[in-house]
C-alpha cells in the first residue's frame, strides 16, 4: 500500500511539469539514458536537478501526509452488525476473500455445488448496511468503503444483487 | 405366496397412493395418468450441500403442446418473476427473452398450436462449441449456462443457437433477484431455474402451468414422471435433424 501511495504521488508531480523549449518527455529520457547530460543546455540540466530534489523530497517525506489521518483520502468506515460470526477471522478476509469468492463461484456455477461457506449472498446478508440494507451506495457500506479507499473498482455489482433480502419484482407484460 | 409385505400388487398400489401423495396425479392405468390441474410435481429431491452435479442425471422438460393455452402467459410471467427480468428498453428487441411463445399454425386446415420456447439444453450444445472462452458451458447433470465471469459478450453463442435462446444484457441492471445474478454486457438464457433445481425445486415455468402442460424431471431415471411419459407417448425434439439431443421435448406438435 505503501508503494501504491508513494507511486500515486510521484504521477502527480510529474504530470503538470513544462518541458523545456525543443525537449518533449521522450526526448529528455534518451538524453539521460545515452548519458549525454553532458551535452544539454545548461537550463535543461537545472531543471532535471529540481525534478531529482522533488523525487528525493517525496521518497523521504512520510506517506500518511497523503493519506489516512487528516489526509484526503477518507478512511474507511466499517460497522458490522454480527461480530464474530465470520466464516474466517478478520485479517484472513482482508487478504483473501476475494480468491474465497473466486474459487466458490467456480465450484457453485460449473460444478453445482452448493452450501459453500464463502457465499457472496452470506456476506451480503451479514455484511449489507442497517440503514440502507446494502452493501454499496456510500462511504459507511461495507464494500464501498474499502474498495473506494484502495482504489479497487468492484466488478461483483454488475450482475449481483448489493442488497440483502432483495425480492425481485420481474416484468408484467 | 404372495404374503402382504412382498404382494406386487400391493406395492404397486401402494407406489401409485405415494405418486397422489408426493407428485400429484392419479394412475388410472398404466402409462395413463390423471394429473392434478394446477398442482406443481415436487419430482426432485434437494441435493446436499457440498455435492456436486451428478452426471447420473440429466435434466429434462416435456411440453404437451395440446394443453398450453391459447394466449396464456402463466410461464412467462413466472419466468421473469423468478429470474429478475425486468427491464424494459426503448428498442423492445433488445430486452432479455428467457421464454417466449411461439404459435404454430397449419398452413393446409389452419390448425394453430402455442408452446413455450427456451433454451432447449442439448446435450450436444452449438452455443458450448462456438464459445470463445469457455463461458458458454454444460453442466454436469445437463442444464446449459453461461458463466458471466468469464462472458464476454461476443454474441457467438446467439448466432450459433437454431432457436433464439439466448440474450444479450444491453444495459445496466439493478434489480436483479439475489440468486440469479445477471448483468450488462454477458449473454443469457433460460437456466432451467438451475437454483430452485439444486433445491429439489422444480422450474418456475412448470410450477406456474395453470394446465400441467409442462413435466420436469430426470431422463435418465427410468422411474421419473418425464422419462415414462417419453416411453410410452410420441414427443418430438426441436430440429432433431441437428441431431443436438435436446433435454426439452414436445408432445403434440
Amino acid at each position: 500500500m505503501k508503494l501504491l501511495r508513494d507511486q500515486s504521488a510521484a504521477l502527480r508531480t510529474r504530470s503538470p511539469v513544462a518541458y523545456p523549449a525543443g525537449m518533449s518527455r521522450g526526448s529528455l529520457r534518451r538524453a539521460l539514458h545515452l548519458g549525454l547530460l553532458a551535452t544539454l543546455p545548461e537550463r535543461v540540466i537545472g531543471f532535471v536537478k529540481i525534478v531529482l530534489i522533488l523525487f528525493a523530497g517525496i521518497a523521504v517525506s512520510p506517506a500518511p501526509t497523503l493519506a489516512g489521518e487528516g489526509g484526503r483520502t477518507a478512511k474507511p468506515v466499517i460497522t458490522i452488525a454480527n461480530p464474530g460470526k465470520c466464516v474466517a477471522p478478520a485479517e484472513e478476509m482482508r487478504r483473501n476473500h476475494m480468491e474465497m469468492l473466486k474459487h466458490q463461484r467456480d465450484r457453485t456455477l460449473r460444478a453445482g455445488i452448493r452450501g459453500e461457506p464463502a457465499s457472496l449472498n452470506a456476506c451480503i446478508e451479514c455484511h449489507a448496511s442497517q440503514k440502507t440494507g446494502s452493501v454499496l451506495g456510500g462511504k459507511e457500506n461495507f464494500c464501498e468503503s474499502c474498495h473506494s479507499y484502495v482504489a479497487v473498482k468492484l466488478d461483483c455489482w454488475d450482475c449481483h444483487q448489493p442488497k440483502a433480502k432483495f425480492k425481485a419484482a420481474g416484468l408484467k407484460p | 405366496m404372495n404374503t402382504p409385505d412382498n404382494n406386487p400388487r400391493r406395492k404397486f398400489i401402494a407406489a401409485a397412493g405415494a405418486g397422489v401423495a408426493g407428485l400429484g396425479f392419479t394412475v388410472i392405468a398404466p402409462g395413463l395418468h390423471l394429473m392434478a390441474v394446477g398442482e406443481a410435481s415436487a419430482a426432485t429431491e434437494a441435493r446436499k450441500a457440498g455435492t456436486a452435479a451428478s452426471p447420473a442425471v440429466r435434466w429434462g422438460l416435456l411440453i404437451d403442446a395440446n394443453k398450453c393455452a391459447p394466449g396464456c402467459t402463466k410461464c412467462i410471467d413466472a419466468c421473469h418473476t423468478e429470474n429478475g427480468v425486468s427491464e424494459k428498453l426503448p428498442d423492445a428487441r433488445q430486452n432479455a427473452q428467457w421464454i417466449r411463445k411461439i404459435e404454430l399454425v397449419d398452413r393446409r386446415d389452419g390448425r394453430k398450436t402455442e408452446l413455450p420456447m427456451m433454451c432447449q439444453h442439448c446435450a450436444e450444445p452449438p452455443c458450448v462449441d462456438v464459445c470463445p472462452t469457455g463461458a458458454s458451458m454444460k453442466r454436469a447433470d445437463g442444464i446449459v449456462l453461461v458463466d458471466r465471469h468469464t462472458c464476454i459478450g461476443c454474441r457467438y453463442c446467439m448466432m450459433a443457437c437454431p432457436y433464439k435462446a439466448r440474450s444479450f444484457v444491453h444495459a445496466p441492471l439493478t434489480e436483479q433477484n439475489p440468486e440469479v445474478p445477471r448483468g450488462q454486457g454477458c449473454v443469457e438464457s433460460c437456466t432451467l431455474c438451475v437454483h430452485r433445481v439444486d433445491k429439489g425445486q422444480t422450474p418456475a415455468c412448470v410450477e406456474s402451468c395453470p394446465t400441467g402442460a409442462m413435466t420436469f424431471g430426470d431422463l435418465n431415471d427410468p422411474a421419473s414422471d418425464i422419462a415414462k411419459r417419453i416411453a410410452s407417448v410420441p414427443t418430438t425434439q426441436v430440429r432433431s435433424d441437428l441431431r443436438l439431443n435436446q433435454g426439452v421435448r414436445y408432445q403434440g406438435i
